[in-house]
């Protein structure tokens, strides 16, 4: 594939003089002239095996969780599947008792995130690149919860939760039997409880993003915002974080998609049960539990997408409109 | 980064002692004092005989303090086996991302096809999806596709193989994404005169550009690792046998036998976090770079 690539206008043929800083678009161009038949084959192989591979294993199942959705299957044979139009949506939306739950449980991650450890994170990022010292031993510290995984941040805060051996309820005494505060049982507590870990891990994500923004700053601009006698928080204010537009724009995306993506924290807690339901669970139910609802665990999935794409779409759209232009 | 002149303090040490650089520090250091108490706590839970905080509590004056712990968890739950399943799924499934994704950054950054932009989008969009969205029918196609004598399952399903795939075709989206970035900012001037010499496109790829990408190879290669290794989730749904778990989804496996001893559960998981920690302590600039070269990861 690929192969076919028209030939553009002779005016790319004259191959620009050596060392004048010539356009990269008409050097590319100067390139793909010289290409041989072997080479072109070669390039096509180059570009065509990842490509099959990416798009058999990842759009094509994404297409096929669409098609999926609208029929129900037992996964015995090709044979036993059947069209039944909505009816999947149509169950999941108005009967299914997790499902608006979880839609809401969600939306709280996602407000969650972006409301306590995003600023904080921008907040710790700021004050780390004031040229301190241990800059670089608090940065590890707020770092560490990232490198470590979601599985094994399940384990430590369940330590922490624990009813009866749990580091909150022994210091504040409720780990006696009678007077539990049950942390990770509880459906009223246990997604706040969740959410406090995913906070703890969150916030030095978001502290390496901003700390990498703020080092793309150019200096000459705090100095010129002082000597027009802005004070620190004026200089944050109308200069600092106005240019950390395109940081905070990568901010908001991953944010958004890291609470679709949520699932392994919650799966180690209660496997999202009763109070933590969220949609990435309910699809894992349908393959890994026991009754192996295809095509209804499809629809779940297709709600999931249509969520996921309204933010990946114009976020591509603008990086690569911004791209093309430079 | 140049400090500001006016920004007093900004020359580190040599400042004079401000109140303001104190409560910072102050606070600094109680906030990261914070941020690492779980962890440290699941140490201290760890480094304690069961016995002793099941008599004494949890919040105790420790009377001993020793490994033993560590030692029954790394022997019971037979580690060694599953941080080999680990290294043969994430050591091929690294190589293999960093190789595939650079061969279409080339095709893509060096060359002006037609597809190259939508190719570029493909991949990217691609890796931007929640792994759930695509778990049903990929869990029915790993079940369908029958691999007899290559895999021991006789599948695609519950085999390294199959991790080894997903992760590829998963990842090497974004590193597409970010190797094609860096290999515009090479000159062309490189590869224009090697083509008109009459090297081949391989050659460009192979002896030209690709050593010129070390430092953003190098950073993807760290990030890869840790993100393969700390997976959970494809390992949980794609891998039925025990037996054949990479080592974070068999903790969760095993942990359930330990319900009674927490204790061990907290040695268990600080074991799995080690090798990422390492990684990260050996390569932690490599590791920031990469992640923050191509933010746009969710």
């Amino acid at each position: 594939m690929n192969t076919e690539t028209t030939t553009k206008s002779p005016e790319a043929a004259s191959v620009p003089p050596p060392g004048a800083a010539s356009a990269p678009k008409r050097a590319a161009r100067g390139h793909r002239r010289l290409l041989t038949r072997r080479d072109r084959f070669t390039l096509a192989l180059m570009a065509g095996v990842p490509t099959v591979l990416h798009v058999a294993l990842v759009w094509a199942t994404a297409l096929a969780s669409i098609a999926l959705a609208f029929t129900t299957w037992d996964g015995i044979g090709f044979g036993s599947i059947k069209w039944v139009g909505l009816q999947n949506f149509h169950q999941l939306f108005a009967d299914n008792p997790q499902f608006w739950p979880a839609v809401q449980h969600n939306v709280i991650w996602f407000v969650v995130l972006i409301l306590i450890p995003t600023p904080f994170g921008l907040f710790l990022a700021v004050q780390l690149d004031k040229n301190i010292r241990f800059s670089r031993v608090y940065q590890t510290a707020f770092f560490l919860p990232v490198v470590i995984s979601m599985a094994c941040i399940g384990f430590v805060w369940q330590l922490v939760y624990n009813p009866d051996t749990g580091l909150i309820n022994s210091l504040i005494g409720a780990n006696k039997p009678g007077h539990y505060i049950d942390w990770i049982g509880d459906p009223k507590l246990n997604l706040w409880a969740v959410l406090v870990a995913a906070s703890w891990r969150h916030t030095g994500y978001m502290m390496i993003l901003y700390l990498a923004g703020l080092k793309g700053i150019d200096p000459s601009l705090r100095e010129a915002s002082a000597l027009d006698g802005a004070n620190e928080w004026q200089t944050f204010k109308h200069v600092i974080f106005p240019t950390l537009r395109p940081t905070n724009t990568v901010v908001l995306v991953v944010t958004i998609i890291e609470s679709l993506r949520a699932f392994d924290l919650v799966f180690v807690f209660n496997k999202g049960a009763q109070g933590t339901e969220l949609l990435s669970i309910l699809v894992t139910n349908n393959i890994i539990g026991e009754s192996s609802r295809i095509g209804y665990g499809s629809a779940i999935a297709v709600v999931l997408l249509v969520i996921s794409l309204v933010v990946i779409i114009p976020y591509l759209v603008a990086t690569f409109r911004k791209e093309r232009r430079s | 980064m140049s400090a500001p002149t006016l920004a007093a303090g900004g020359r580190g040490q040599r400042a004079p002692v401000r109140p303001a650089r104190v409560l910072l520090h102050v606070f600094l250091a109680c906030t990261a004092l914070a941020w690492l108490a779980p962890l440290l706590w699941a140490m201290f839970s760890a480094l304690r005989p069961y016995g002793e905080t099941s008599a004494k509590g949890y919040v105790s004056w420790p009377d001993t303090l020793n490994f033993d712990n560590f030692k029954n968890a790394f022997e019971q739950s037979d580690m060694t086996h599953y941080f080999v399943n680990t290294l043969l799924i994430a050591v091929p499934a690294v190589l293999l991302t960093l190789f595939l994704s650079s061969m279409v950054a080339f095709y893509v950054s060096r060359f002006d096809f037609r597809v190259n932009l939508a190719l570029l989008l493909v991949f990217t969009a691609g890796n931007l999806l929640p792994q759930q969205v695509i778990i049903t029918p990929l869990y029915r196609m790993y079940l369908l596709t029958d691999l007899p004598g290559i895999t021991a399952s006789g599948k695609l399903y519950d085999s390294a193989l199959g991790l080894v795939l997903i992760h590829v075709a998963f990842q090497s989206g974004f590193c597409a994404f970010v190797l094609s970035n860096y290999m515009r900012s090479l000159p062309h001037e490189l590869t224009e005169a090697a083509l008109v010499d009459g090297a081949s496109v391989w050659r460009l790829y192979w002896q030209i550009t690709l050593p010129l990408c070390k430092p953003a190879m190098a950073a993807l290669a760290t990030l890869l690792s840790i993100w393969i290794y700390n997976d959970f989730f494809w390992a949980l749904v794609l891998i039925s046998t025990g037996e054949n778990m990479p080592i974070t989804s068999a903790l969760n496996n095993l942990s359930g036998q330990y319900f009674t001893d927490p204790n061990l559960v907290a040695s268990g998981a600080l074991l799995t976090a080690i090798p990422t920690l390492v990684v990260y302590f050996a390569l932690q600039r490599q590791f920031v770079s990469g992640l923050t070269l191509g933010a746009n990861k969710g």
